[in-house]
């Protein structure tokens, strides 16, 4: 399994059209714990993320990593933006000078977004954040020999749910306290679609 | 949805184009961005003050840009906080060299959004400060979760330590006594209608015609608890005797009681007429009062109350001149 900078920018795209298409779900998400914005800034950030990595060319995986980061930061607002943008930022310097990602490479990658959002949202896992879903894939990634991109989808999806049964403690729906229990945190909905357009990605590869 | 407006997903920048037209001679806008500083930045020799934050809560922050006050406001979308890129271009904009102190109010995403931006200036050898201001005692004040929100208590942030910059105080100076405002002040409010913000086209979420929302945030996010209509006196009460369990107000404070967008002056010089009694009757003195329209929710209607505990060097800056169009002393 071998992802080039072309598969990276794929996994852009993929993602963005799954944003694209739950846009409304994910601002229904964070209407009665948040500001209702969440669908909204990831729907304009993403499509400037793609509009931007399809005018250029790439030949590593790192550099695409680098340049949807940028966009996201300059694109989505609110706390995601410089969430997702220093998960992709981390992930890129992490794999830098890397031709191409193997499982192993993208391990290491995951890894070091997820170090990236924890300090960067000085939170932890249990937060009800969307660090619930990218700490588990971080895990289920640094197994490569059992990797396969059916168990990352339901890995991410699993853990998008948990997510409903936890207490905020992070970001805006820690106001809402115990009545932040009983919904799914945006942001792990939003990662959620990440990691399924990624499983996609790979997938193809298997 | 029924709006002045043209477009619903232009409104900031409409916006930002209008204000910047209204006060050619003191605020210009920093081009391609959505940044509004002093006409006259970086004034030389002075450590420059920058705030924002999410749109919808006009005069802040641009209203406070003036002598006196703030160099620049970043203006995000409505209700979300301004990206770091925005924030570092207000940054590069009115340093002067002698540093940049930035005001932000307690939501993670602004808070997120000025650290990276920080981070971006400090790289570039710009020296930069901050104060985190959560002033709402609505909200719990917990250190394990995001805490207290940042509302209309920021705009006496604002005057005092644009005031201390515009003496020449140092950047630490500056960081000194914005904390120290940020210790002494306290705010909480309430709301009787929700507001729509333009892109989204519906209200964020609805209050019968005899409910009232008590705690509400600047965005419309929950309060303690949602009741009955009140009076103005018992609305006072409730709002006045959480921040006075907060934090012992005995002595001299400022007063700012500010609406939220459509609440008429009449009715906050009602509710201001019990606060001034409920401070009398505590003994707390009243050192000058504010009461207008500093830090709104759209077309919010309801109030907030704040309150700053004052000593000598507070008093001195309050007082002192500021030409900012929202805040003019
Ligand atoms: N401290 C944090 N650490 C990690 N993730 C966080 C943190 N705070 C919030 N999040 C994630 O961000 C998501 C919310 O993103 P969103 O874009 O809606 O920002 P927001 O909080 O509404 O920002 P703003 O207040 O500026 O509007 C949450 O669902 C959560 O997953
Ligand atoms: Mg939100």
């Amino acid at each position: 399994m071998e992802l080039h900078a072309r598969d990276m920018v794929n996994w852009f795209e993929l993602a963005n059209e799954k944003i694209k298409q739950n846009k409304s779900y994910l601002t229904s998400l964070d209407q009665p714990i948040g500001d209702g914005d969440h669908g909204i800034n990831m729907a304009r950030g993403y499509q400037e993320a793609v509009n931007r990595l399809l005018a250029k060319e790439y030949s590593e995986p790192s550099e695409v990593l680098k340049d949807a980061s940028m966009a996201l930061l300059s694109k989505v607002g609110g706390a995601s933006g410089p969430l997702y943008g220093t998960a992709f930022l981390k992930m890129a310097m992490a794999v830098k000078g890397k031709d191409y990602l193997d499982l192993e490479s993208l391990s290491v990658g995951v890894k070091a977004a997820l170090d990236g959002l924890k300090q960067r949202g000085k939170s932890e896992t249990g937060e009800k954040t969307m660090i619930d879903v990218w700490s588990p894939v971080a895990t289920y990634f640094s197994n490569p020999s059992s990797f396969h991109s059916n168990g990352l989808v339901e890995t991410a999806r699993t853990a998008m749910e948990k997510t409903k049964d936890t207490m905020a403690t992070k970001g805006r729906a820690s106001y809402f306290k115990e009545k932040s229990i009983g919904h799914i945190d945006p942001g792990s909905a939003s990662s959620c679609y990440i990691f399924e357009a990624l499983a996609e990605v790979i997938g193809e590869k298997e | 949805m029924k709006k002045i407006i043209n477009d619903p997903n232009q409104v900031v920048q409409d916006m930002v184009d209008g204000l910047v037209a209204a006060f050619p001679e003191t605020l210009k806008q920093v081009p391609d961005t959505f940044v509004v500083a002093r006409a006259d930045s970086a004034v030389t020799g002075k450590v420059a003050l920058v705030s924002g934050g999410g749109s919808g809560h006009e005069p802040a922050h641009a209203g406070y840009i003036g002598k006196g006050m703030l160099d620049a406001a970043v203006c995000g979308e409505v209700f979300t906080s301004p990206t770091p890129d925005q924030v570092f271009e207000a940054i590069k904009a009115v340093d002067s060299g002698e540093g940049v102190f930035l005001v932000i109010k307690n939501y993670t995403g602004d808070v997120l959004n000025f650290e990276m931006a920080a981070e971006l200036a400090e790289a570039e050898g710009i020296k930069v400060a901050n104060v985190i201001v959560n002033d709402d005692v609505a909200v719990e004040d917990s250190s394990f979760t995001t805490g207290r929100r940042g509302i209309a208590g920021t705009v006496f942030v604002h005057k005092i330590a644009g005031a201390k910059a515009e003496v020449g105080g140092t950047l630490d100076e500056v960081k000194g006594v914005a904390e120290k405002v940020v210790a002494n002040v306290r705010s909480m409010g309430m709301a009787l209608t929700p507001c729509t913000v333009p892109a989204a086209g519906e209200p964020s979420f609805t209050l019968a015609e005899n409910e009232m929302e008590i705690g509400m945030g600047i965005h419309g996010e929950p309060g303690i608890n949602r009741g009955s209509i009140a009076s103005a006196d018992e609305i006072a009460d409730t709002l006045m005797g959480k921040i006075l369990e907060d934090y012992d107000f005995s002595g001299e404070v400022a007063v700012l009681v500010n609406g939220l967008g459509s609440t008429p002056e009449m009715e906050l010089y009602i509710l201001n007429k019990k606060v001034q009694d409920i401070l009398a009757d505590r003994g707390i003195k009243v050192y000058k009062t504010f009461v207008g329209e500093y830090m709104t929710s759209l077309e919010m209607a309801g109030c907030s109350v704040s309150l700053l505990k004052l000593d000598d060097e507070l008093k001195e800056l309050l007082n002192a001149e500021s030409l900012a169009p929202a805040f003019r002393m």
